[in-house]
């Protein structure tokens, strides 16, 4: 389904906007509200956060949504039952750090589907470092998403292509996750390369906070992620966070993109 | 006996490299440029004489006449509080920080805890011109006042760490980012065995010197290798170092002591291969605090060294095949520790090794006379005098 739902915006000569929120962030009833809202706002795929007590992957704002989510007491299972309660339409990714989702027992993966997930990224399992693990994740219910870095090697990046489902998530930068007032010179270059050797869509994330970020990484991949701009937005209202879904939406389809 | 397994960078199901993606090529280059760097003799010559030279090598093996009475068996000391900056975490930061040079890397990252790996780290940078920057907890800068001073005396740069706990747990995930962010040009001196591989092995590899010294330096000045080789385990790497030369003798005990801080029972205490179950942080597989859901627990311990929810994932595969026994020690214990040795040997351990001084001593009745036991003092006490004298009377 995710496949299929990028592909089809791509035939249609759109982006995909993919959202990222935390799931309990701002608190479990909020969180239900926005994932709607940003449905609502013209979001192609939700990417639900797992909260975890050390999230070395990420920056300061969604650390700081993930301590909130674990104060109201949303862990896994939980944020499965938040995803059951949105009722969406678009397809969810679960992101999650590897140890909740291995306390969480072998029969997640279908809890999660029968939640209504329909894909899983994991920071913290890169392709090669645990294959009874990965193959656990890659041949269950749900499509497993996985990540490409800038510091990847061309040839490891069509080993992780040829590994993944659903599509490719492009770390656009060096570090953890969060916002930037600029884009990576050489993203362009990096995107043209992994395009080389992968045939799933591709979406951009890390750092992409602005709406002329998503319309400049529109020109070039299949979608992109926002994620700590989202995730900041919400912790004031999630009006304002549906806003800014808005714009990144309307940026994405100006005709100018391309 | 069971054989010891290690590949693929595990140790039986245990450590992995769990780690984002971005560091994947960081880790391949680490691997590579070590197994070049062990396969170099000139590597090994300057390592050497470094630690000859510089940090004082061979440390001494020292008898302990008064305390041997009070366990009733003969007790060894293998004295690395006296390297230079009093703990055994200089063993490891200067082979790293040569490695690093190698690697054209000129920034170096630490995480510390009760401060004694990042002032190793500090000093090994300053003798070799690096630049040093050293993530350590708001608590723990707080206990160890003095080894923040000698850091920053040294030049390096010490980063408080403010989220989550404020230890050592949340100063290395706040290194691991700072290595996402800055992988290309920095390399990341990890303090102890833990981590993703290569890390756990090669930490493990710089501070095995301990255990080759103690074994020869047993052999010669007790005519046998000791019946029991105790230690304290945080993440474990002094007792790894110290473990590694008798893993193959089937009739050595090997003994890591925990931190049983407020008591097993209160929550409150680091005795992860006691009390934890497998699960993943900080880039490996092993025993690990956490509740059901898979959250790590805030650890405690009256040692900042020791309190840390994981621990090396060898460890976890040492207990898991039997071949060493993990026990535990709570903090009114380790301070009872702490002082015994200063008063009975003139030796005034760090808080983490006081642990095993404690363990040793209520074990009275467990060695024969002629059973000789050998203790790793992986540091000097200096840096606990101030916390601990402010809890008042003296201990013990």
């Amino acid at each position: 389904m995710l496949t299929a739902r990028i592909d089809a915006l791509r035939a249609q000569g759109r982006r995909a906007l993919v959202c990222y929120a935390t799931a309990g962030h701002p608190d479990p009833d909020r969180s239900v509200a926005l994932w709607q809202g940003l449905e609502a706002a013209g979001a192609d795929v939700l990417e639900v956060g797992v909260p975890f007590s050390d999230p070395m992957a990420d920056g300061p704002v969604i650390q700081a949504s993930s301590q909130v989510a674990l104060e109201h007491g949303v862990h896994l299972d939980g944020a499965l039952e938040l995803v059951h309660r949105a009722q969406l339409g678009i397809p969810v990714v679960l992101f999650s750090y590897l140890n909740p989702l291995i306390a969480a027992g072998e029969g997640v993966l279908r809890r999660a589907a029968d939640a209504g997930v329909h894909g899983v990224l994991v920071t913290d399992l890169p392709v090669g470092s645990d294959p009874a693990r990965e193959a656990w994740l890659g041949e269950g219910p749900l499509d497993f998403v996985r990540l490409v870095a800038p510091t990847t090697p061309a040839e490891r990046m069509g080993e992780i292509a040829r590994h993944g489902r659903g599509f490719v998530y492009l770390i656009s930068r060096l570090g953890v996750t969060g916002m930037s007032d600029t884009l990576p010179p050489d993203l362009p270059a990096t995107i043209a390369r992994l395009r080389g050797v992968c045939t799933l869509p591709i979406c951009v994330g890390f750092g992409v906070s602005r709406p002329e970020h998503a319309r400049a990484i529109g020109a070039h991949a299949d979608g992109v992620v926002v994620g700590s701009a989202i995730v900041r937005a919400a912790g004031e209202s999630v009006n304002l966070a549906v806003a800014l879904a808005r714009e990144l939406r309307a940026a994405l389809d100006e005709p100018a993109a391309r | 006996m069971t054989t010891h397994v290690e590949s693929d960078g595990r140790f039986g199901a245990f450590g992995g490299r769990y780690v984002p993606e971005t560091l994947v090529p960081a880790l391949d280059e680490l691997e590579a440029a070590l197994a070049e760097a062990l396969a170099d003799p000139a590597f090994h010559a300057e390592l050497n004489g470094l630690l000859q030279h510089y940090v004082g090598r061979p440390s001494t093996l020292c008898d302990a006449p008064r305390f041997s009475e009070l366990v009733g068996a003969p007790v060894w000391l293998k004295r690395e509080d006296l390297n230079h900056t009093g703990a055994h975490k200089i063993n490891n930061a200067l082979a790293q920080a040569l490695l690093a040079r190698r690697m054209g890397k000129r920034r170096i990252i630490a995480e510390t805890g009760a401060g004694q790996h990042g002032v190793a780290t500090a000093t090994v940078c300053a003798r070799l011109g690096l630049e040093c920057v050293v993530y350590m907890g708001e608590e723990d800068m707080r206990r160890q006042r003095l080894n923040v001073y000698r850091m920053r005396l040294m030049g390096a740069t010490v980063v408080p760490v403010t989220a989550g706990t404020r230890t050592l747990k949340d100063a290395t995930t706040e290194a691991i980012r700072d290595w996402v962010t800055t992988c290309p040009t920095s390399h990341y001196i990890i303090g102890s065995v833990v981590g993703p591989a290569p890390y756990p092995r090669m930490v493990r590899d710089f501070q095995a010197i301990i255990g080759r010294e103690a074994r020869a330096q047993m052999l010669e000045r007790a005519g046998r290798l000791p019946k029991s080789v105790v230690a304290c385990v945080g993440g474990g790497s002094n007792a790894m170092g110290v473990f590694h030369a008798f893993v193959g003798d089937a009739d050595v005990e090997l003994v890591g002591v925990e931190a049983a801080g407020h008591g097993l029972d209160s929550g409150a205490h680091s005795a992860s291969l006691t009390c934890g179950t497998p699960g993943v942080l900080h880039g490996a597989l092993s025993y690990l605090l956490q509740d059901a859901h898979g959250q790590v627990y805030p650890a405690h311990s009256i040692s900042a060294g020791l309190d840390y929810p994981g621990v090396g994932p060898e460890h976890s595969h040492l207990k898991d095949s039997g071949r060493a026994t993990y026990v535990s020690v709570t903090d009114d214990q380790a301070l009872e520790g702490f002082a015994m040795l200063g008063r009975l040997e003139g030796i005034i351990p760090a808080l983490e090794t006081a642990h095993a001084v404690a363990w040793i001593a209520s074990q009275r009745g467990r060695w024969a006379a002629d059973e000789p036991v050998l203790l790793c003092v992986s540091g000097r006490g200096d840096k606990d005098v101030a916390q601990v004298s402010e809890l008042g009377s003296l201990p013990g």
